[in-house]
């Protein structure tokens, strides 16, 4: 009974969840007193009670949904059989072959969309994590005005999407914007104004935007983490002699780090089929060098009708994920283990 | 952190220099929702030559505002709690229990994760017009078809960050509850829940946030009567026009509510620690 | 609190959020009512023709009250924006669950008639909306792929016109451009860099419109953009040359601000050119009222048609306008068809013509869309004797997205300081073209 688990690297979540602080005593002791606890009889059925609320949701709006994506991706789903999708056309891997032939268009436009994206979430989830790192760090202790600063800091992500970003692209307007107003005719940096939607500025306007609306979220998060971490450790840590970089060091990120693993996940896949940001900046005219991944799909597959070759890519960034993710989750399992 | 000179200084240029990337986007925001639209239009100034609160006033005309308002408080406000509630019970049984199938179901809610949402759109809808021909339960151009979709971007993300969250509070706490003679459910809501009352109130954040700027699914779900403001707020730009003052007028206002709210989920927010710490 | 008290707590819960969930549900149900017979009830959605939704709402309302009253059948009434109208059409058609009645851009017709989702304007339904020849012809022609029933008929007619700015042309001692040599002439000498004035504005970043343009200057050129076979045929030279003229306007010519490539609908060349920021725009004729709301009077512009080289065929337009179709899956198919009829009577449409900017779809009507009897007849001109339909194929809508993106690119490449030959254009229609066929299955 009770059979799963003891071992970390059986299933990828398992990885993360064992990575947990040492705050409740070594990953590999949890287990057996768990195994301990879960033979109660009266607890057998419990956990399964208490899930099947979000089993039931997850199969309704997430499996099923995915496993007709999953089927579309092996059809021809063009607009001739959208009204009867059960008449569509077997394609078996023809979409796949498509999308990753990089001598046709679509393989090389889809290849570049999505080394695109990889730059794009590496620069928005490092510089997200940094800043948010930064301000949780620096508003830890109180001061005057602590309340109001934090209060600022989490407006980006209060204000709707769309406004927010909206107000970029406005600022980001080559003639009329903010932006150059402040390069061109304040500082006389550029003599030339220069494009921000256009050409190659347009993934640095992508990440800047980006970082912008997503930063106050790692706040957020690393703020709730720093919650928990007991004051007592960084007084003893304090008089042990150690300095406030020491402290953070050995205090707050091992403290912070079962949130911190879960969070620049979830930030790398948010930013990764970040669909929002390219779709309001720049409308209908994404410019290469912002075409990411997951607007380049919805253009593929709702602009020229062809939704089996949208199907088939959305599986591919899924299954890159995947392993993503897995390689991920055994790499900052490992180290921790060996901590 | 001990106040020393360095941290301190380490202070001042971060919150100066996060204070100017938050705040430059905002005035820019706020000194285009007081222009007539034709400064809106042209060349940036600091100083707006013309100031007018006119915006203000034809918003609410443009665009049924109000309605949408009301609409985005109710679906997000709904998709919220559903996501609370359900992600803290799933959490709660991951964090807390070994079973049979632990694995799949955390391995399964992460990968959900991870598909483009944007290939949700047409298979979610159709399943919405199925259930609606099945049962009469009507899912698309409903606010109940919109809660459920938006439950598609926050459980996964819910459950996953509760987890961790738990799984930083000490075991032993529970452990002594349950000696006390709490039950699991009794020590989830008198022992754990206090603890990660902060991470509880994130996550919440986190969902509002998400059901409240969603734009892609709300502008194929909905219809005139239940649209939410992220889509509305997209009518100002019309066929004859772009009315950029009014976008931003109508932006800053309805945020005011939820910057509130902000405030006084941060209360929440400290009063967790003390809670933790009376444990 | 004993576990078990804490479980049925906690479930009951669940179970009121559940409740809760369902009869709100029930309160915000609204139309697809599915009542058939007399008193039926309509779904209808509206695109977005006049100033603003809530503006449609009021123009049409009225209009469908009367209707309610001659025929006792109801109808909803959503007004969609053009963001999402083709997204709302695609997951309408895909459930099988959408309006009885729409509109579409004309120029998706025969994308559109090959999903199957559309009614058929068969000869007995045609007879049900009055024949088909109350239709000027060519209107009707764009309803759907030659030599099938249409699945849509015209609603609004619309034209492309040159529009300028009557005192800058005078003050610079002007007269309204005739062939395109002319007009690049005349444009240059109004072009003034350094106080951001342009002879010209385009809206280079929308590729709705710079594939309409892709394909007017393509046809002055004598060219196809598909064969008979319906096989794209993007590559011609007259085509390659066509775009090459365009996008020239920008790159060798300068007399649009390189700035226009972020320009991503047609608004913003309106609101510069009713600023008085360029002499001309290429814009059809409902801009009339987005020039007048953005401040200037309509006796300040005047129009003529686009023109072509000298020696080129004398193409100005495509045939543009909203058609109007009724959806398969319609329980209400006869009460659609007399809705039809009725949109497309000689009343309605002069009550619909003016607040919507339209030319009219009817033979033998005359515009109403202004009062200014030049410009009307200016307009009619084009649109009767200078136009060729867009491409009547199922691919159309490809065509539209690969080739305006295409040069929406190229636009930017020159807006950034590159150079575009006729080569990079051959190249990117060929990118075009080989996405088009991907798509198609061809």
């Amino acid at each position: 009974m009770a059979t799963s688990t003891s071992s970390a690297t059986s299933s990828a979540p398992t990885a993360a969840r064992t990575a947990a602080p040492s705050t409740a005593g070594a990953g590999t002791t949890r287990p057996r007193r768990r195994r301990g606890r879960a033979t109660s009889r009266d607890h057998k059925l419990l956990p399964y009670l208490l899930l099947a609320p979000a089993v039931v949701m997850e199969l309704l709006i997430h499996i099923l949904p995915m496993l007709v994506g999953i089927w579309m991706s092996f059809v021809r789903l063009t607009k001739f059989f959208l009204a009867n999708w059960s008449a569509a056309p077997w394609a078996g891997l023809g979409n796949y072959r498509l999308a990753l032939d990089i001598n046709s268009s679509i393989g090389a436009k889809l290849f570049q969309s999505f080394l695109v994206t990889i730059g794009f979430s590496v620069a928005a989830v490092v510089l997200s994590w940094g800043l948010g790192m930064a301000a949780a760090v620096a508003l830890q202790q109180p001061f005057r005005g602590r309340g109001i600063v934090r209060t600022l800091f989490l407006v980006p992500y209060a204000l709707p999407a769309y406004a927010g970003i909206l107000t970029w692209n406005f600022m980001l307007q080559r003639d009329t914007g903010l932006i150059n107003h402040v390069l061109a005719d304040n500082l006389h940096l550029t003599g030339d104004r220069p494009f921000w939607l256009l050409g190659n500025n347009a993934f640095t306007s992508l990440v800047v935007v980006a970082v912008w609306r997503l930063w106050p979220f790692a706040f957020l998060t690393i703020m709730a983490g720093l919650q928990s971490v007991p004051t007592e450790l960084y007084e003893a840590a304090s008089v042990d002699g150690a300095g406030n970089l020491r402290s953070w060091r050995s205090i707050t990120l091992p403290s912070l780090r079962p949130v911190n693993i879960v969070l620049v996940l979830v930030l790398f896949l948010w930013t990764f089929s970040d669909f929002n940001t390219p779709y309001v900046l720049f409308g209908t005219a994404q410019p290469p060098a912002g075409d990411l991944v997951s607007f380049h799909i919805y253009n593929a597959s709702f602009l020229t009708w062809n939704f089996g070759i949208g199907a088939a890519m959305s599986v591919l960034l899924l299954l890159f994920l995947m392993v993503l993710t897995a390689a991920y989750l055994v790499v900052t399992n490992r180290r921790s283990s060996r901590a | 952190m001990r106040n020393t000179k360095g941290f301190m200084s380490f202070r001042a240029v971060t919150v100066l220099l996060l204070g100017a990337f938050t705040l430059i986007p905002l005035y820019a925001m706020v000194t285009a929702a007081l222009k007539p639209l034709r400064d809106v239009q042209s060349t940036f100034t600091w100083w707006p030559s013309t100031l007018t609160v006119s915006p203000f006033v034809d918003m609410w005309t443009t665009v049924p505002l109000a309605r949408y308002f009301g609409n985005s408080l109710v679906v997000s406000g709904l998709a919220t709690l559903a996501s609370v509630v359900l992600a803290v019970l799933a959490a709660f049984a991951v964090s807390r229990f070994s079973f049979r199938g632990r694995s799949i179901f955390t391995t399964t809610v992460l990968s959900t994760q991870m598909f483009p949402g944007v290939l949700f759109l047409l298979p979610l809808f159709l399943i919405f017009t199925n259930i609606n021909s099945a049962t009469g339960i009507q899912l698309v151009g409903s606010r109940l078809g919109l809660v459920i979709t938006y439950l598609t971007f926050t459980l996964p993300f819910s459950i996953w960050m509760l987890v961790g969250y738990f799984d930083s509070i000490p075991r032993e706490l529970d452990e002594a509850a349950m000696v006390d003679g709490c039950t699991p459910l009794g020590a989830l809501w008198r022992v754990v829940l206090p603890a990660a009352r902060p991470g509880v109130i994130a996550v919440a954040i986190y969902s509002f946030m998400t059901a409240w700027g969603e734009v892609l699914f709300a502008s194929v779900m909905t219809n005139d009567s239940n649209r939410t403001l992220a889509v509305g707020l997209r009518e100002y730009s019309t066929q004859t026009n772009v009315y950029w003052n009014q976008i931003m007028a109508a932006s800053l206002v309805v945020s005011v509510p939820v910057v509130v709210g902000f405030l006084l989920a941060q209360k929440s927010f400290v009063a967790g620690v003390t809670a933790g710490a009376v444990k | 609190m004993t576990r078990r008290a804490f479980l049925a707590a906690a479930s009951t819960c669940v179970l009121a959020l559940g409740v809760a969930a369902c009869s709100s549900s029930g309160g915000s149900t609204t139309s697809a009512g599915g009542a058939t017979g007399a008193d039926a009830t309509l779904t209808y959605w509206a695109s977005n023709q006049g100033t603003s939704l809530d503006n449609d709402k009021q123009v049409l309302t009225p209009v469908l009250d009367a209707f309610t009253k001659q025929t006792g059948v109801k109808v909803n009434l959503e007004v969609i924006g053009w963001n999402d109208l083709q997204t709302r059409i695609q997951t309408a058609i895909t459930s099988g669950s959408g309006p009885d009645v729409l509109n579409i851009g004309n120029t998706w017709a025969s994308s559109l008639q090959a999903t199957g989702a559309f009614l058929p304007y068969d000869s007995a339904a045609m007879t049900a909306i009055g024949g088909p020849d109350k239709f000027v012809k060519a209107a009707l022609d764009t309803g759907g792929m030659a030599g099938q029933d249409p699945t849509s008929v015209p609603l609004y007619g619309l034209a492309y016109g040159l529009y300028y700015n009557k005192a800058m042309f005078t003050a610079a001692g002007l007269q309204p451009p005739t062939t395109w040599e002319e007009m690049v002439t005349a444009a240059k000498k109004l072009t003034v860099p350094a106080k951001q004035e342009y002879g010209f504005s385009l809206a280079a970043g929308s590729y709705t419109e710079n594939v309409h343009f892709a394909f007017i200057n393509g046809s002055q050129n004598g060219g196809a953009w598909f064969d008979a076979a319906g096989k794209p045929t993007f590559t011609s030279d007259a085509n390659v040359q066509g775009v090459l003229r365009y996008l020239d306007l920008m790159q060798t010519d300068k007399v649009v601000n390189p700035s226009n490539a972020q320009y991503d609908n047609g608004t913003k060349s309106v609101n510069d050119f009713a600023a008085g920021k360029v002499a001309m725009i290429l814009n059809q004729n409902n801009a009339d009222s987005s020039i007048v709301s953005n401040g200037m009077k309509s006796d300040a512009y005047g129009v003529v048609p686009f023109p072509s080289p000298s020696g080129g065929q004398k193409i100005a337009t495509f045939i543009a306008g909203i058609n109007l179709s009724v959806m398969k899956s319609t329980k209400n198919k006869d009460a659609a068809l007399s809705f039809v009829k009725f949109m497309t009577s000689p009343e309605t449409q002069k009550t619909l013509d003016k607040p919507f900017s339209a030319l009219p779809v009817l033979q033998g009507e005359t515009p109403v869309f202004t009062d200014n009897a030049e410009e009307a007849k200016t307009f009619q001109d084009i649109y009767a004797t200078m136009s060729k339909p867009l491409p009547l194929v199922a691919a159309e809508d490809q065509f539209e997205s690969t080739v305006g993106k295409a040069m929406n690119a190229l636009f930017a490449k020159v807006a950034t300081g590159g150079t575009v030959s006729a080569t990079d254009v051959k190249t990117a229609l060929q990118d075009a073209q080989d996405q088009v066929t991907a798509a198609t299955g061809g």
